[in-house]
């Protein structure tokens, strides 16, 4: 089981205390070196750089705080949540502290990315000490002023008091505290001392937000810059033969047309007549390797299913004995279509090659992978790469993919001026790195009135489940039990999507066991607690939720939701759910109108550990049940000779105010460290709306989108 | 290529840019005005919206050749400071996650607010509905629009 490990803050973990040339302090730790990821993230993310990072915090002679964030922020509120951790054990006024977005900055900062909902849970312990122990260096250097102890001082609100009652403020000791030694053996708060940790603070970002300030990536221009639209393959598996340019060039304001690898970019002075000049270009592409349509998806996923090669992630007991034995077994496959991330900033990227250095400006969720890649395309050292991160217009996984900052430096480095490379909605739907679509079939055996044996299999697309899913639920509760994996080569290019496999495993999973109590004809939260007690005290390590948090979060849930209590016309749905460290639970009330089920509220019960920010933690929750929801009931994308069908919000549905439930969230009270919320909320979300229809209407729904697969039932109309 | 002269935030511009330019890149490219955001370019998901004579318009598909005497108001100038009560309220209820649709949730609920400044829940949220916001900020938006209608 997952739990933070308390660190300690060595002399050579610290990185150094500086004055700054303006009056003030700067201080800088080394952070989480000593800190392993017990998690190996999803298979795109793993292979990024996971060891270290770490933080600065800046303190004026007046008192002033600057903490740098050194995480992206994509919307998951970290810029906000984090320096409020380190704000907390400095015991600062949150009034008196601003946020600033760190640099990618590999010497001083590690593991900036944002993917996994991990950097609250790996930051947690790291910016306590970071805090606690710059605070400690104040007192010291306060208590060096008086010439007395510094144990019969102590500080709050940034004022440091000692036993006489003199006080100083922080920033009338910085300059000494500057010089002073690094303590060692610093003493955390007491959660029940905290004063901004478990309170609500509003996004640190609201004022330029509500104001329209640049801030995100999109927002980026320097002197000069210029504007680029880039033309790529128009189905994947295409090769570019031959182009015309000429009314490309005559438009005003196209100032260039180049090619570069199998794409075309258009450079214009402004971003319109890039497009325009985009669209303009007659271009003649042939294939090259295959052109992939969803029937053909759909018929290989299949293929697999039926077929025997997979690889056996987990296995217990004996699967094959325990289905010969059985009374009944149930089997059904569950089916998801490729998914764009659809974030609202189209990807854009900043770049300025030069000699001297490539200058790159942009929302991206990996910027050490992503300079890595762009130091190796152009030739150049790491050190000559600068790469500003902003604030993201969304993330969802895109953009962890830095193929719009590696076009944007190809781009500058060929024709030598500073460069925004802009997608149109329609280059940013048709050139993902999409969820693919994924096939579940799962197989339970029943005997004697008890499940005995349950087997997934996975059919995916370019990759499989990673790693520790298969120890997620229902591992370890069932006494023969089976993950299977296998999968498809495309040419399509995907990656890692909100929660990704959970995003719909849960929904698999959760309807499976909703299916299974109906047989067995107990309730599905009590079929789920039941099946948890088998698991308590487990000696297995690989088990990676905990039974007795679980149960807890779904108790929570059934008490707020008024399970099993609802008035006539409203029908429930249950589905709980363990990822990425964090236990949650939900419960869908529908109603039907004209005979269609109508998602009206949503209660969702959390275990996050200590919630940072109630805040933001209630606004990630709950995006994420209404986003797993919108997905669930309209995601649909699919292509015909390898090109995508639906490139715009024209035809691509995502979920808006008026289907929109009402979403009420509840944290379960706890001392424990926290986990991340980015992504936890969604996965079960679209498995409490199925079971939720199936109650209603009868009809067990086993694809996504459901909006295609309801049956509007005449008997409801009627009724 | 044509000069216009355009009323934007109480203010007279002029820019020089093609017949079809949309307003949207206009503002952002031209007057480097970055508020105003591109989200789909067919006006499908208002974060692009604006006021024109105080209406809600999508700027990414309203030719600049279309505007003339039409005084123009983006998020820059909905308020001095962010003091508009859509904005105070915005701020009260901590309504963004990512904020990439917020200036175009606002300018929409700003428009609505004035021709219809008690709504019902359900108003709200037909008005809101062309506005997508892919982190599902939805509830905060109409408790915020709500605020605002009390506060104004």
């Amino acid at each position: 089981m997952s739990q933070n490990k308390s660190l300690s803050l060595s002399r050579r973990n610290f990185l150094k205390t500086s004055l700054l040339a303006g009056g003030g302090m700067l201080i800088g730790f080394n952070l989480l070196s000593a800190c392993k990821p017990e998690a190996i993230l999803p298979i795109d993310i793993s292979k990024l750089n996971f060891n270290d990072f770490n933080a600065f915090i800046k303190i004026s002679d007046e008192g002033y705080v600057t903490i740098f964030s050194p995480n992206p922020e994509i919307g998951q509120g970290v810029k906000t949540a984090m320096p409020m951790i380190i704000a907390e054990e400095l015991d600062v006024d949150w009034n008196k502290v601003s946020v600033a977005q760190g640099i990618y900055d590999p010497k001083n900062y590690q593991r900036q990315v944002a993917g996994g909902s991990q950097s609250i849970r790996f930051g947690w312990d790291a910016l306590r000490q970071t805090g606690a122990t710059t605070k400690q260096m104040l007192v010291n250097a306060a208590a060096k002023q008086w010439g007395v102890n510094p144990s019969s001082c102590y500080a709050s609100q940034g004022i440091i008091t000692n036993a006489n009652g003199d006080t100083l403020g922080y920033g009338e000791v910085v300059k000494v505290a500057a010089n002073l030694e690094v303590p060692e053996n610093i003493i955390l708060k007491d959660p029940k001392d905290f004063k901004i940790i478990g309170h609500d603070i509003t996004n640190v970002d609201i004022q330029k937000i509500i104001t329209g300030k640049p801030l995100f990536g999109i927002d980026y221009s320097s002197e000069g810059m210029v504007y680029a639209s880039v033309l790529r393959p128009p189905a994947f598996g295409d090769k570019l033969t031959s182009y015309d340019d000429q009314i490309s060039r005559s438009i005003n304001g196209v100032l260039d047309v180049i090619k570069f690898g199998n794409k075309i970019a258009v450079l214009g002075t402004n971003t319109w007549a890039a497009m325009k000049g985009k669209k303009a270009i007659v271009s003649r592409w042939e294939q090259d390797t295959k052109l992939e349509s969803t029937d053909d998806h759909n018929f290989e996923l299949l293929k697999i299913l039926n077929g025997n090669k997979f690889k056996t992630n987990r296995e217990d007991g004996n699967v094959k004995t325990a289905f010969k034995n059985a009374d009944k077994i149930i089997e059904r496959t569950f089916e998801s279509p490729f998914l764009p991330h659809n974030c609202m900033e189209p990807m854009n990227f900043y770049a300025n090659v030069t000699d001297k250095k490539v200058h790159l400006v942009g929302p991206i969720q990996t910027p050490a992978w992503t300079s890595g890649k762009i130091a190796k395309i152009l030739d150049r050292k790491p050190e000559e790469i600068h790469l500003e991160m902003t604030r993201m217009g969304g993330g969802f996984g895109r953009r962890l993919y830095g193929d719009f900052a590696e076009e944007a430096a190809q781009i500058s480095n060929i024709i030598k001026k500073p460069i925004q490379v802009i997608f149109s909605r329609e280059d940013d739907m048709a050139a993902g790195t999409y969820r693919p679509a994924i096939k579940y079939r799962i197989k339970a055996a029943i005997k004697d009135g008890k499940l005995t044996a349950y087997h997934l299999k996975e059919a995916a697309i370019n990759g499989n489940m990673y790693g520790l899913i298969a120890n997620f639920f229902p591992a370890g509760c069932i006494p023969n039990y089976k993950v299977s994996t296998a999968n498809y080569k495309s040419n399509i290019t995907t990656g890692a999507w909100r929660a990704p496999f959970t995003n719909f495993l849960a929904f698999a999973e959760q309807s499976f066991f909703s299916e299974i109590a109906s047989e067995l004809e107990i309730d599905h939260p009590q079929l789920i607690i039941d099946l948890l007690q088998n698991v308590k005290g487990t000696t297995d390590e690989r088990i990676q939720y905990s039974p007795e948090r679980m149960e807890e979060t779904i108790n929570l849930v059934i008490k707020k939701s008024n399970w099993g209590e609802t008035p006539e016309g409203v029908y429930q749905g249950f589905s709980a759910y363990y990822s990425h460290n964090t236990h949650v639970a939900e419960v869908a009330d529908i109603e039907l109108k004209n005979g269609m089920p109508v998602v009206k509220k949503v209660t969702v019960a959390v275990d996050c550990g200590i919630v940072v920010n109630p805040l933001g933690a209630k606004n990630q929750v709950e995006g994420g049940v209404i986003d797993g929801i919108g997905h669930a009931m309209y995601g649909d994308f699919s292509f015909k000779a390898g090109t995508p069908q639906s490139v715009n919000f024209d035809k691509y549905r995502l979920i808006r105010m008026e289907e929109t439930p009402e979403v009420k969230s509840y944290f379960v009270e706890s001392n424990l460290s926290p986990t991340g919320l980015g992504e936890p909320g969604l996965p079960p979300a679209g498995g409490a709306v199925a079971n939720a229809i199936f109650k209603a209407t009868g009809q067990r729904l086993l694809k996504q989108p459901f909006i295609n697969q309801l049956e509007i039932s005449e008997s409801k109309i009627l009724g | 290529m044509t000069n216009y002269t355009l009323k934007i935030n109480g203010k007279k511009v002029t820019v020089t840019a093609d017949e079809d330019t949309p307003l949207l890149w206009v503002l952002r490219d031209e007057l480097l005005m970055k508020g105003t955001k591109f989200g789909c370019g067919i006006a499908q998901c208002g974060a692009c919206t604006v006021h024109v004579n105080n209406i809600a318009v999508r700027s990414c598909s309203l030719p600049i050749s279309s505007i003339s005497e039409e005084s123009i108001t983006t998020i820059e100038g909905l308020s001095e400071n962010g003091t508009h009560p859509v904005q105070l309220a915005w701020k009260e209820i901590d309504v963004p996650q990512c904020g990439y649709c917020q200036a175009g949730q606002i300018m929409t609920a700003s428009a609505f607010l004035k021709v219809q400044p008690a709504p019902t829940k359900d108003e709200i949220r037909e008005a809101m509905h062309g506005n997508i916001c892919r982190c599902a900020s939805y509830n905060r938006i109409e408790k915020a629009v709500k605020l605002a209608a009390k506060n104004s």
